[in-house]
């Protein structure tokens, strides 16, 4: 018989607050993303896996589905379940292809054909199977060895060194769980993901990986800042108690979610959204919102199969539309570059990319993207109220590049007689230039992007922990610059909101409220909780 | 392919394709799953030449583009060959248990 081993406490970061209990789970780091493929059998093996995985979230999915929703899910398993739709992939891995090349190119005949189909209803179904493609992508791209995820289950703590988006977004967190990393910081790509699912995060383990037994238990304190390991009898118990309580809290806040906001003094605040990729919005209520604050597109860009076209753009802005019913979609354009590198369109061997081509400066690079993106979004800008917000200006020129550009394509549309609008076009306010040379810009509206904009006036990266004590969004110098935007929008009738992770931070509402914004966009999952702090509870 | 190709089937029949928008993905479905559940090789062809394909395929069945009111060939071999076309004709008869109009 052995001794109970010591409970061990490991210095962290809460990059995303919440408590989980469970066993350690070492994140596999798969070597395979830029190198090229492993044995046959290894990558039969990775796509085996991709598929089972697939197959076990669709059935999932399905079972929380109404009975519709379910039927179209079942067609996507029974393709999966077909062995003419995977003969070509394994053929193109005995002949040396990798796992995600092979299957990307078994798609994309099928794909093809569907989209040029000549009855609207069977066009309809390229949508199933390019949503059914990425699935299985998804799953092939994530950091995480798919097979290593096999019996997983709700209650488990993964940690690694790093973990990237499409790694996080293969995982179920449903069941609860946590994630805890030595490296990220608190605005790292994957802690938005992972505050906007309300998954527990820690960055900044203080530990060696060895020290992270696989399979012990552990608490993960996400509201501290720490990891428990062997736990002791009482801190279990205060983790439970946690959990319980924030549970009640989740609960009770979520009964206020379709309050209006307003100040002390009767103010209307406007609350709207952010979406990252609208299969997230499946199953939200946009009524408690005020819209959609800022639609990122790079979603689309990162699927399998290359740049997305005119169409695939079309259909996820309508999308985004007919989620929104009625109320106001910002969608932003393209914005690449910095953290977000797209293969095969950001300049790579930059030595700062956040300071190098990214957002609307890589854009007016590839006008020919730009010129799809606008298409897209003017012809979906007919079906609702949607806004278009140019990210990273620093320029007025770079705004009228961007507004010659768009009356081109509205010029073509017109002659085509595609139906189509105008969008207003709005600044993203995140270069300091911009922020303080407001005056010098004319705009149908403003968004202040408050992550880029703080690091930027700080000096301070988003993701080093050195120097996050740097990075205070209610500094008087942005707060000055809050001011400046919004007494420009003031003067010109244009509406100024604030995005990014100060905009649901309930300690700098106040701040913020009183340097004029009255509009803001947070996470969908933030809202309930901002409208409570708002509420002054 | 081959394999489907030119034996004479043991159980055969006609039926038509009724869902308002053809035998899209829900339809192409049920059809499929229905096929699987018997042990006979079951195949399926526009009526009257066009090239045989697996009924169990949803990918082969689903190529077709069948519109509605295409009329369909259903052949299969195997000792249930009779059960299965029953089953798939009844399954025609009933519209392809298709409620919804999407």
């Amino acid at each position: 018989m052995t001794a109970a081993p010591a409970e061990l406490c490991v210095a962290a970061v809460a990059a995303s607050p919440g408590i989980a209990i469970g066993r350690l789970r070492r994140l596999v780091a798969r070597n395979g993303k830029s190198t090229g493929p492993a044995t046959p059998a290894e990558e039969r093996q990775r796509l085996e896996a991709a598929v089972a995985l697939a197959l076990r979230s669709l059935r999932a999915l399905a079972e929380k589905s109404d009975a519709l929703g379910a039927e179209i899910l079942e067609f996507q398993q029974a393709l999966l379940e077909d062995p003419e739709l995977l003969d070509p992939a394994w053929a193109l891995i005995d002949q040396g292809g990798s796992a995600l090349d092979a299957w990307s190119a078994a798609m994309a005949p099928l794909i093809a054909e569907y989209q040029g189909a000549d009855d609207p209803v069977f066009q309809a179904r390229a949508d199933d199977l390019a949503d059914l493609r990425d699935r299985v992508a998804d799953g092939l791209s994530s950091d995480l060895a798919a097979a290593d995820r096999e019996d997983e289950e709700g209650r488990t703590i993964l940690v690694g060194d790093s973990l990237g988006p499409s790694g996080f977004l293969a995982g179920d967190w449903r069941q609860g769980g946590g994630l805890a990393l030595r490296f990220g910081g608190a605005t790292s790509h994957v802690a938005l993901l992972a505050r906007a699912q309300k998954v527990p995060l820690l960055v900044g383990l203080a530990c060696a990986l060895d020290e992270l037994p696989d399979g012990a238990e552990a608490v993960l304190d996400a509201e501290g800042g720490r990891l428990l390991i062997h736990p002791t009898p009482a801190t279990r118990s205060w983790a439970e108690a946690r959990l319980a309580a924030r549970a009640r809290e989740a609960e009770r806040e979520q009964g206020g979610i379709a309050r209006l906001a307003a100040t002390a003094a009767g103010e209307a605040i406007r609350f709207y959204v952010n979406v990252d990729d609208p299969r997230w919005l499946v199953g939200q209520d946009p009524g408690p919102t005020d819209g959609i604050g800022v639609a990122r597109t790079e979603f689309l860009f990162h699927r399998a199969g290359g740049l997305p076209d005119e169409e695939t753009q079309y259909r996820a802005y309508v999308r985004l539309l007919e989620w929104a019913q009625g109320r106001p979609v910002t969608v932003r354009t393209l914005d690449a570059g910095g953290d977000k590198p797209i293969a095969g369109l950001t300049p790579e061997g930059e030595t700062n990319p956040f300071l190098g081509v990214r957002g609307i400066r890589l854009s007016l690079v590839h006008p020919e993207q730009l010129r799809i993106q606008l298409r897209a979004l003017a012809r979906a800008a007919a079906r609702g109220t949607l806004k278009v917000v140019v990210p990273m200006v620093t320029l007025p020129r770079e705004i009228d590049q961007v507004r010659a550009l768009l009356a081109e394509v509205v010029a073509e549309l017109a002659q085509a007689g595609v139906p189509h609008r105008s969008p207003p076009i709005g600044v993203m306010i995140e270069v300091p230039a911009a922020a303080i040379a407001i005056q010098e810009f004319a705009a149908d509206f403003y968004s202040i992007g408050s992550n880029d904009l703080i690091q930027y006036v700080m000096a301070a990266a988003r993701d080093c922990a050195g120097v996050a004590a740097l990075y205070d969004p209610i500094h008087p110098a942005i707060l000055d610059l809050i001011r400046r935007i919004v007494a420009h929008g003031k003067a010109t009738g244009a509406e100024v909101t604030l995005c990014g992770d100060a905009a649901a931070d309930p300690a700098c509402l106040p701040a913020f409220l009183d340097a004029g914004l009255r509009g803001f966009s947070v996470p969908l999952s933030a809202l309930a909780h901002i409208k409570a702090a708002l509420a002054g509870e | 392919m081959s394999n489907l190709e030119a034996t004479t089937p043991a159980a055969n029949a006609q039926v038509t394709v009724t869902p308002a928008t053809g035998l899209h993905a829900r339809p192409a479905v049920k059809l499929t799953k229905l096929a699987k559940t018997f042990a006979a090789t079951v195949r399926l062809r526009q009526a009257p030449d066009g090239p045989w394909v697996d009924a169990k395929s949803i990918v082969k069945v689903m190529g077709l583009k069948l519109k509605p009111g295409a009329v369909l060939d259903l052949a299969a071999e195997g000792a249930d060959g009779e059960a299965a076309v029953a089953a798939l004709v009844a399954l025609a008869e009933r519209g392809f248990d298709d409620g919804s109009a999407g």
